[in-house]
């Protein structure tokens, strides 16, 4: 396995396991075992580049309008800290055909996504997506490392490392469910500054901007009910891990038997970044996130020992096992204590190197402000998001309850 | 932060600012200015002692601060916005080392953290809330923490 930060080897060999084309289904596909059409089954296990805790699931993409051609595709990063489909070019069947969004003379669109980790540049295509028992109609989704764009602009690769490839992303794809209703919002309906998205003539690419509608889209938001927010189930995991956890993606706040907020609290976020308050040791980080596309707790703390191991190198080894506790604030005043420990990286794989998902595992954060609760976060609890501005019982989004 | 008198950017502009000079990790001082050149930035400075803070804004709305010791050379640099700002730009020479770094480090899900003797990164955050900070370790005034670049 490789605990991300992690060796150089990679791991998991041989290409991405692609789902052939479904030429033939006439009805919404639904993930086997589901009870519910709002209820997405999802997982944590090895994936295509063998990281560890990273949550998996299946979507399938159709073209506008065509509920034959479809195809359905795995390993797709359940991410909360990012909006919108994206997903690699190469996993693709060539004969699934969706539209390329142009700008209005024509010029392709093609998007320049900023990750934490680097950027993934790819054209703006268009398809019906269906995610469980669930369709997003005309969506705007991102196709990445598509060879027919491989002049990148240098704004764009000047951001920094690039993930444009199954082995480079970590994943077959991303869908993004976090608190916001596109990507980047504002900042690109009134200038093309952000270097998100590009006009493509032939002549080469330029920054534009886009409107709200053409940006790429929170999936959520445009189904049809169950489309203001979202719910991560995932059970506990014992200390020492485990080789797999199934859980549920669980579609909309409040509108459903299985998606009330029951004894959660609602912890509201920053309307323009989606950030809240940790308060970790005296210390106060204004802008922390839950993030289940983080895949340890990323968070600065100089006293806890970093790993030496090439194998570990980036996470935290500390002598022993840690018990530590923090304080999540949102905007509203809400707080809460949050207990997690924090594990020797070392140990904890060498112990299983087979296990995909920890609850302890933790690295050291390039934010000074930021307390990024990744993945470990969720184990253990039913973390709701909540859109902004859309409706949900416990108030407008956007927030994060637990 | 209180931005420095008038004088002092009528100062640098006087300097002799070669239009493509590549900037600003490891480089002079002339490079803080050639960044909100080519950034298109606005630039404010403020002494803090044992060094200059420079903080460039960029139109996208994001903050690169530039730190140069009383020697002149820029030691570290930090960002922070809704969009990533032109790293090639802010780091110099030091951009490929940390994209060649980075790659060694395999696929992504988090925050990265380049730790090597000659360079640190810290890159992180998610579309709206991006920050992170890089220096040389080597070149950080006497008595100046790593924690004072933000």
């Amino acid at each position: 396995m490789v605990l991300l930060p992690g060796c150089s080897g990679g791991g998991g060999g041989g290409s991405a396991p692609a789902s052939s084309p479904d030429s033939s289904s006439s009805t919404p596909s639904t993930n086997t075992g589901n009870p519910a059409p709002n209820v997405l089954a999802i997982s944590v296990e090895p994936g295509p580049a063998n990281i560890v805790n990273l949550v998996f699931a299946a979507v399938t993409v159709c073209p506008p309008g065509n509920g034959s051609d479809c195809q359905t595709i795995d390993h797709v990063l359940i991410d909360t800290g990012s909006t919108g489909l994206r997903v690699m070019s190469s996993v693709l069947s060539p004969v699934l055909s969706l539209p390329q969004q142009t700008d209005a003379n024509g010029n392709p669109i093609v998007a320049c996504a900023q990750f934490a980790d680097g950027f993934s540049w790819g054209p703006v295509k268009v398809a019906d997506v269906r995610i469980a028992g669930e369709q997003a109609a005309q969506l705007p989704i991102q196709v990445i490392g598509d060879p027919a764009f491989s002049s990148i602009p240098k704004n764009c690769s000047s951001t920094g490392p690039s993930k444009n490839t199954v082995q480079t992303f970590g994943a077959n794809g991303v869908l993004g469910v976090g608190a916001f209703r596109q990507d980047c919002g504002s900042a690109c309906v009134q200038s093309s500054n952000a270097g998100v998205y590009y006009a493509c003539p032939s002549s080469g690419c330029q920054p534009v901007v886009r409107s709200s509608a053409e940006q790429l889209q929170n999936p959520v938001s445009m189904f049809a009910g169950n489309n203001n927010g979202v719910i991560i189930e995932l059970p506990a995991v014992p200390s020492a891990g485990a080789a797999r956890v199934d859980g549920s993606l669980i579609f909309g706040i409040g509108t459903q038997a299985n998606n009330g907020l029951g004894t959660a609290s609602v912890f509201s976020l920053n309307p323009s970044t989606g950030t809240f308050t940790t308060l970790y040791k005296n210390r106060t980080f204004g802008s922390s996130f839950i993030d289940s596309g983080s895949n340890a707790l990323f968070f600065q703390d100089a006293g806890i020992p970093v790993c030496s191991s090439v194998t570990t190198l980036g996470f935290y080894c500390p002598a022993s096992t840690q018990s530590l506790s923090a304080t999540i604030q949102g905007t509203n005043g809400t707080n809460t204590s949050v207990n997690f420990t924090v594990a020797n990286a070392n140990s904890l794989l060498a112990n299983n190197p087979g296990f995909t998902a920890f609850s302890n595992l933790a690295a050291p954060s390039s934010l000074v402000r930021g307390f990024d609760w990744g993945l470990p976060f969720f184990f253990g609890r039913n973390v709701f998001v909540a859109i902004e501005g859309a409706i949900t019982p416990g108030g407008p989004g956007p927030y994060v309850a637990f | 932060m209180v931005p420095k008198p008038w004088s002092m950017n009528i100062g640098l502009m006087m300097l002799f600012v070669p239009f493509s000079a590549s900037a600003a990790l490891g480089g002079g001082v002339a490079s803080v200015q050639a960044d909100q050149i080519q950034m298109n930035g606005t630039l404010r400075t403020a002494a803090v002692g044992k060094y200059t803070e420079y903080e460039i804004q960029v139109p996208s709305g994001t903050v690169v601060r530039e730190y140069v010791s009383s020697a002149g050379v820029v030691f570290a640099v930090a960002w922070e916005g809704p969009s990533l700002p032109d790293l090639r730009q802010v780091l110099g020479t030091y951009f490929e080392q940390y994209v060649e770094a980075a790659k060694t480090q395999g696929g992504g899900a988090g925050p990265r953290v380049i730790r090597q003797p000659g360079l640190v990164v810290h890159a992180g955050g998610h579309m709206r809330a991006f920050s992170g900070r890089a220096y040389i370790p080597q070149m950080l005034p006497q008595g100046v923490s790593p924690d004072e670049i933000q």
